[in-house]
């Protein structure tokens, strides 16, 4: 490992992708991620890579898609009304199956909405965004050391799966500044003999398509797909626990609202309530064992969102509504403070003795 | 000795395409260019959504199909990542002259050094012909049953002369493949569009005025006939932007 | 000498080479339906034809080989 160099969320992402063998970047000026296209614009030419500010978000998920198709590592960021620009071609990307790495650093909706953080893009996020049967594997980091590692983590798993990633930031995260440590590892080559590179006359051509005017074929794509996100859910979950293993009431949240969160959690402690925490890193596939394995043991449950309430679905689904799940949420650009959320768990408390 | 046989950048899938549709015409010359250019094994193209939407299937070398639109975007992409190798899209009007005008000027502004076959036959094929975006005034279509009118529907896209107004594109040419002269014209065109990508000189796009007898209504001899009478006066053949040339001149 | 063959099955009748044709040597089958349920074009005097091409050329599905 490399020293710790102090660096903002945003080039922090930008430069872990750098390492992780990303030679492409394609991307649309939007507040508040713009510093990774800034980033990029000043390394890439130095490093042999591409840089090309699109004429639109939609022009930009293009030229990945395009790069994508050739079997390279390719990157583009936004922020959330641009990602709502982009979800046709990442629908396209998905059924197509290439791997590549789309970075939400959230802000205020719906509409233009505003420029401060967020966590609204969540159901976007996790549930589709565009149209068809598919998913993304979306990655939430919580620190800028977060952002560098799963930065690194998606492009990974994309390859392994031949699936786009989204990272799913935040503006707080973004601007942020925090010590990081890149790695000094090469990425590993990947094999993608479905790529087109030209046949050179070798072998039959490549095709990269998403189109399947039969309906028996799409429907039998759909199913192989949906195998390999069952595979996905299986395996590559992840989420932190604190101080969860005497808790009796356990709050749910990730990004920067775990942030806020874990001191809220520190404090209930203190005041002798058994508080615990668990942070999903993964949204999709989302921790239902962890969830479903909390709601044996705990009394009930509090989301804390930065949004009017989307992932406390999903903590309803994974826990199958064991235990009562309430939400302590600011939005619109709005943060929730340590002593909110405090609030919030006190209550919790007091109506699930 | 055989003469004219079907280029090897052709797979044997036989074309979808409606009995005297120009396409088949178009994708040959695309393919007998590739073939004469020995570029075939280096060439990926990208179909659009349309009527060509199933050119990925017809093209022996490597094939993206893109979004609506979107394809100049996706060639732009390829390119970048791979300069060394010939990068084309082939679209159609609605694809590249309505939801696809922003990735077509800006591909053609920064001159990437990309060939696109650009096919005007005024009308949108694929969905059952619907009024495009080089429909004629006055023209007919399921979209403007009582004709084109300018006063709502506005004037005809005339991409060649609108994108030739810019600094970027190296080459832009209008063909048709309306006569055994103009197929021959529209070839020389096709090829030099992609003779341009390979010594790196940029953007080429060649405009085909082609036809759609099936909703144009008509026999494919008298699509032809009316391609000829009403789409050339409208749409003037000839080499609209040609960088090299000019500079040449000036010398 | 001269030779046009028209791999009929592709040919979907659609009459362009009969008007490129020069010599009028080419004519739709009136007595023929093809697989794909068309009446194909077909030459009606091979002696004539000058492989000029024109045929080929304006053919929209690469049914005709031409040879010399």
């Amino acid at each position: 490992m490399a020293e710790k160099v102090l660096m903002k969320g945003n080039e922090a992402i930008a430069e872990a992708a750098i390492k992780a063998g990303c030679r492409h970047y394609f991307g649309y000026p939007i507040t508040p991620q713009t510093e990774i296209a800034a980033y990029m614009a000043k390394r890439m030419p130095k490093i042999g890579g591409t840089f090309l500010q699109a004429e639109s978000e939609v022009s930009a998920i293009n030229m990945v898609y395009g790069v994508a198709g050739a079997g390279f590592r390719v990157m583009t960021s936004s922020s959330s009304p641009g990602v709502s620009l982009k979800q046709e071609g990442i629908s396209y990307i998905a059924g197509a199956d290439l791997p590549a790495l789309i970075v939400n650093v959230q802000r205020g909706g719906p509409g233009l909405g505003g420029i401060q953080p967020s966590q609204s893009d969540y159901f976007q996020a996790t549930k589709g965004g565009g149209h068809g049967d598919y998913h993304l594997i979306v990655l939430a980091p919580a620190s800028v050391q977060e952002m560098a590692d799963l930065t690194i983590k998606a492009f990974d798993l994309a390859d392994k799966y031949r699936m786009p990633t989204m990272l799913l930031a935040d503006g707080t995260m973004g601007q942020m500044m925090e010590p990081v440590e890149l790695p000094d590892t090469p990425p590993a080559e990947v094999e993608k003999p479905w790529a087109v590179r030209g046949t050179e006359g070798k072998r039959t051509h490549n095709i990269i398509n998403s189109l399947y005017l039969d309906p028996e074929l799409l429907e039998k794509t759909n199913f192989e797909r949906f195998e390999r996100y069952a595979e996905i859910e299986e395996k590559e979950a992840m989420s932190e626990s604190f101080m969860m293993e005497d808790a009796e009431y356990c709050v749910v949240a990730f990004g920067i609202a775990a942030r806020v969160a874990k001191n809220a959690v520190v404090a209930a402690r203190k005041q002798g309530l058994k508080v615990g925490l668990i942070r999903p890193i993964t949204l999709w596939p989302f921790p239902k064992k962890v969830l479903a394995e909390a709601a044996d043991q705990v009394k009930g449950f509090l989301s804390v969102e930065l949004s009017m309430g989307q992932m406390i679905e999903d903590i309803k689904l994974a826990t199958a509504c064991q235990k009562p799940v309430e939400l302590c949420c600011r939005t619109g650009g709005m943060i929730p403070s340590p002593e909110q959320v405090l609030e919030s768990i006190e209550k919790l408390a007091k109506e699930n003795q | 000795m055989v003469v004219f046989e079907k280029p090897k950048a052709l797979t044997d899938a036989p074309f979808h395409y409606c009995p005297g549709c120009t396409h088949g015409i178009i994708h040959r010359l695309v393919a007998e260019a590739l073939d004469e250019l020995g570029v075939t094994g280096k060439a990926v193209g990208v179909a659009p959504v349309g009527c060509a939407v199933m050119a990925y299937n017809y093209f022996a070398c490597d094939m993206v199909e893109a979004a609506h639109g979107r394809a100049p975007a996706v060639a732009t992409g390829l390119k970048r990542c791979m300069p060394e190798n010939v990068i084309f899209t082939y679209q159609g009007d609605g694809d590249l002259a309505s939801i696809g005008m922003a990735e077509t000027v800006h591909s053609a502004t920064r001159n990437e050094n990309i060939t696109i076959i650009f096919v005007n036959n005024a009308i949108y094929g694929m969905t059952g012909g619907q009024m495009a975006p080089t429909s004629l005034p006055g023209q007919v279509t399921q979209t403007s049953p009582y004709g084109r009118d300018v006063a709502t529907a506005g004037y005809p896209v005339k991409v060649s002369e609108m994108l030739s107004t810019l600094d970027g594109p190296e080459y832009i040419e209008r063909v048709a493949v309306n006569s055994v002269k103009n197929v021959k014209a529209a070839k020389k065109a096709i090829k030099k569009a992609f003779q341009n990508q390979i010594e790196g000189k940029g953007f080429s796009l060649i405009e085909v005025v082609s036809t759609c007898p099936t909703n144009w209504g008509m026999t494919p001899s008298n699509a032809l006939k009316w391609l000829e009478e009403n789409m050339l006066p409208y749409y003037p053949l000839g080499v609209y932007k040609d960088r090299s040339a000019a500079k040449k001149e000036d010398e | 000498m001269a030779k046009v063959t028209f791999n009929e099955d592709l040919c979907k009748g659609c009459g362009l080479c009969v008007d490129a044709c020069p010599k009028k040597i080419i004519a739709i089958a009136k007595d023929k339906i093809n697989a794909k349920g068309h009446s194909p074009a077909e030459i009606t005097d091979q002696e004539k034809c000058i492989a000029c091409a024109f045929c080929a050329t304006m053919c929209p599905d690469c049914v005709i080989t031409v040879e010399k």
